[in-house]
């Protein structure tokens, strides 16, 4: 039956197709993963946050009864210089090999040192603590100020600032600077009348996904290599397998299980190629590496710490004249912090005439930096989502009111010069408008809790890339879908769903599934809200495709020719015969024209950019200094909600992480760089416990150059919320929070330093 | 011809010019128009004839993906942004 979207499958809530194995525990996950012969790997990772690595003894280690083989850093094949484009920007594959295994110096707490590989774990971890390393310990470089300050000791001495091609002289732990300029930044400021400036810290986080990276690895006497592992792009492991072992891709396959989260710390390999050399030492034998918690938060992709400094100017009357940023962002031990993107985001639901953007990223002695969900959109939305606050208190101006008014619409043209397509942030904004939560009072508390309420708007560019699937038509009507998409927050069945919808068969005859790297054509990533969008672009195309087929089969049944057939309401029609069901016309296929398979590839074009406007209501202890989250609602604009359920819990998941992100989650360091907090009892994210229902309300404003109007959804609902809480937080209390996380510490402190008694 | 925009960094190459109407079909033949009248541009946004790394190309407002073989309108607007991919 046709919904009132003008869809049969889009928009409604069909059972998921994975959701019977989940619920059972059958689901097969990295840790599930148990091979003949396998071998368990345990790793040596470094004490120390920065230090050279004068000799590596594993003579004892060796000896350790179980112990099939012993890698450092030597074993792997050395490099050499090449940049290639990697996850989330230019990555020179030398520095990811570093990653993998250190090299000369250790250069972050926790990096990867040595791996052992044993009969059993205990034996392998009993090695791991026989290997004896000498160190020369190195004065570590901990954050941005240390690190860009002149005359800082650089990390590497062979990185130089980049600025668009051109290298400084001398080394320098700001590996790049970029910048975007757009109208006369002078002449803005000139013609302000208010002008609000400020300067905001934000720490390192991690992405926290619940399933630890993983891994299985088996290299055949063949040369053949095969590796199981929890990924967000099997393609992408293949890849760098291939990189950093220096074997021929197609020597390469990459099974991908299930996934426990990624929201971008899974893009990137850390154990596969452990793994590997272990096994080809161990004679072929499979191992299975599978990290702590610990190890998780010392060494994998956290998302970069920040300084960012915003300059508004703006007219009496609210119109935006003029912006002008400044962020530096973490790196960690190698170039690659997020920095790049967080300049395209920072002002980007605004149209300002005049701009000017410096980013800086920069090297310290703490784990590369990784994507973290629309990455380095939270930093720069909560130092702009801020100052957008302050000027609007400056200003008398309501909230929604002066974002509306500069709201970037289509034809806008953004900072760093592309002109935006049909876009939704203005109706967005209209939404929560005349939302009953932003309609209603905020009922005011009594004695030492204080309540606020704040919004804030987020932006994120959402990502296109190669999508690719494959499908067949099986006799009893059902069509076997096979994709090579990591199934992350329900996207096989919102691909199924796009599929059945240009098919026009029910979802549940599609049957689904996220195969390996050898039996579907190339797909990037699951990440950068591409899936739902590229995949299902290329399932659209593939429905048209069986679709087309199946008509010519019911044709030859008719005896007519394929124009004169129509496929409407699951049957085959043509003027003068009876219909044909569709079940009908898929059992006889072998006797109409043989099986129907087809496939199809694309470098998808058209993504559509979208928009989020958050808005929360705080309640702040000012005793205890404790933020409570009293209600939260989240507009965005989606496109088209294929599935709204899952649209709905992307939305309410980011706005969890980004609460996290505002109020708790930071990476604790002492002064040598050992970091305090590798646990999630100290490294603190918020449970069902600390927040309330979020409401998400969903805006459809469809992606004109999408067949079903798909914008993406995963990356926005995480950019608004940090802005959103501390704008809420100064509403309560009149103090403007400038630096993440706001702990009950923190909050503490700035009461103080206001002179805000409790 | 096509609107080139130059980014920000590149400019002192070509004269504080923001952007520049160049003649050509793709990118490549863009680029290599730019160098003619630019010299020293074209090694700052190409390294081994492919596109710098970390680099987009947005064309009429949209990521092309083909690289220095992507085709431009003779109407066209061209950028040069860093690639934003997402987590």
């Amino acid at each position: 039956m046709t919904q009132s979207n003008g869809f049969k499958v889009i928009g409604t809530r069909p059972v998921r197709h994975d959701g019977v194995d989940k619920v059972t525990g059958r689901a097969l996950y990295g840790a599930d993963v148990r091979l003949n012969g396998q071998l368990y790997g345990a790793m040596l990772r470094s004490p120390h946050a920065h230090a050279r690595i004068v000799a590596i003894d594993t003579s004892e280690a060796a000896a350790v009864p179980g112990v099939k083989a012993i890698v450092t850093g030597a074993d792997l094949p050395h490099v050499g210089d090449q940049i290639a484009d990697i996850g989330e920007g230019a990555v020179n594959l030398r520095h990811l090999s570093a990653n993998i295994l250190a090299g000369r110096k250790a250069l972050y707490f926790g990096h990867a040192i040595a791996a052992v590989a044993a009969t059993s774990l205990t034996a392998a971890q009993q090695a791991v603590n026989k290997i004896k390393v000498t160190w020369e310990e190195l004065p570590p470089v901990l954050n941005l100020r240390d690190a860009m300050a002149a005359g800082a000791a650089p990390l590497h001495p062979d990185v130089f600032t980049d600025e668009l091609g051109e290298k400084s002289t001398t080394p320098s732990n700001i590996a790049e600077h970029l910048r975007h300029e757009k109208g006369d930044i002078a002449a803005g400021f000139a013609e302000a009348e208010v002008v609000v400036e400020r300067e905001f810290v934000t720490g390192t986080v991690h992405q926290g996904y619940i399933e630890p990276h993983s891994a299985t690895v088996q290299w055949n006497a063949d040369g053949q290599l095969t590796v199981y592992c929890s990924t967000q792009g099997a393609f992408g492991v293949r890849r760098e397998m291939s990189e950093i072992l220096g074997v021929p891709i197609s020597h390469v396959k990459v099974v991908p299980t299930e996934i426990g989260g990624g929201f971008g710390g899974k893009l990137n390999v850390y154990l596969e190629p452990v793994c590997a050399l272990l096994s080809r030492k161990a004679g072929g034998r499979p191992v299975k590496m599978t990290m702590s918690r610990a190890d998780v938060l010392a060494a994998t992709g956290p998302t970069s710490a920040s300084i960012v400094r915003v300059k508004l100017g703006a007219r009496r009357d609210g119109t935006l004249t003029a912006a002008q940023a400044w962020m530096a962002f973490e790196a960690g031990a190698f170039p690659g912090s997020p920095v790049g993107s967080a300049a395209g985001v920072i002002l980007a639901p605004y149209d300002i005439p005049n701009v000017v953007i410096d980013g800086f990223d920069v090297l310290c002695n703490k784990p590369k930096a990784n994507a973290y969900r629309a990455p380095g959109g939270t930093n720069a939305a909560y130092a702009a989502e801020s100052m957008i606050d302050e000027l609007a208190r400056a200003l008398k101006m309501g909230p929604i009111e002066i974002r509306l008014k500069n709201a970037a619409r289509e034809g806008t043209r953004r900072a760093d010069g592309p002109v935006f397509p049909r876009i939704g942030f203005v109706e967005t904004l209209e939404a929560l408008l005349h939302h009953p939560h932003f309609q209603s009072r905020l009922e005011r508390a009594t004695g030492s809790r204080r309540r606020g309420r704040g919004i804030a708007a987020g932006f994120w560019f959402n990502w296109g890339g190669t999508s690719s699937a494959s499908a067949q038509v099986n006799p009893d009507g059902t069509v076997a879908l096979s994709e090579g998409s990591t199934d992350i927050g329900g996207t096989r069945t919102s691909i199924a769903m796009q599929l059945a919808e240009s098919i026009g068969i029910p979802v549940n005859l599609v049957k689904p599934q996220v195969v390996d790297t050898d039996s579907v054509g190339y797909n990037d990533a699951t990440g950068g809200s591409r899936t739902t969008f590229a995949t299902g672009m290329v399932a659209y195309e593939l429905g048209q495709k069986l679709r087309e087929e199946l008509i010519a089969h019911a044709a030859r049944q008719f005896e007519v020719e394929a124009a004169a057939v129509r496929f409407e309401d699951g049957a085959f029609r043509t003027d003068g015969k009876p219909p044909l069901s569709y079940f009908d016309v898929c059992g006889a296929l072998r006797d109409t024209g043989g099986e129907i398979v087809a496939s199809v590839s694309m470098r998808t074009k058209g993504e559509g950019p979208a928009f989020g406007a958050h808005l929360v209501d705080v309640e702040v202890d000012i005793e205890t200094g404790k933020v409570k989250i009293l209600r939260y609602t989240a507009a965005q604009d989606v496109g088209r909600a294929i599935y709204p359920p899952f649209v709905e819990g992307q939305i309410q998941g980011g706005v969890a992480q980004g609460v996290g992100w505002a109020l708790n989650e930071e990476y604790l360091y002492d002064k040598a760089g050992h970091m305090l907090n590798a646990g999630f009892l100290d490294y603190r994210m918020p449970t069902a416990l600390d927040l309330p229902m979020i409401e998400a309300l969903i805006v459809e404003v469809p992606n004109p150059r999408h067949p079903y109007g798909v914008r993406g959804v995963g990356e926005v609902p995480i950019v608004p919320p940090a802005g959103a809480v501390a704008n809420a937080i100064f509403d309560a209390l009149g103090v403007r929070m400038t630096e993440l996380p706001m702990s009950p510490a923190r909050n503490i402190a700035a009461l103080a330093a206001a002179g805000v008694a409790a | 011809m096509a609107r080139v925009f130059i980014p920000p960094l590149l400019r002192a190459r070509t004269g504080g010019l923001r952007e520049i109407e160049l003649e050509g079909a793709t990118i490549g033949a863009l680029l290599l128009a730019l160098e003619a009248g630019f010299p020293g541009t074209r090694e700052r946004l190409v390294l081994n004839e492919r596109l710098m790394p970390g680099m987009a190309v947005i064309v009429d407002g949209e990521a092309a993906v083909d690289g220095l073989k992507s085709a431009v309108g003779p109407a066209s607007e061209v950028h040069f942004v860093p690639a934003a991919r997402g987590g």
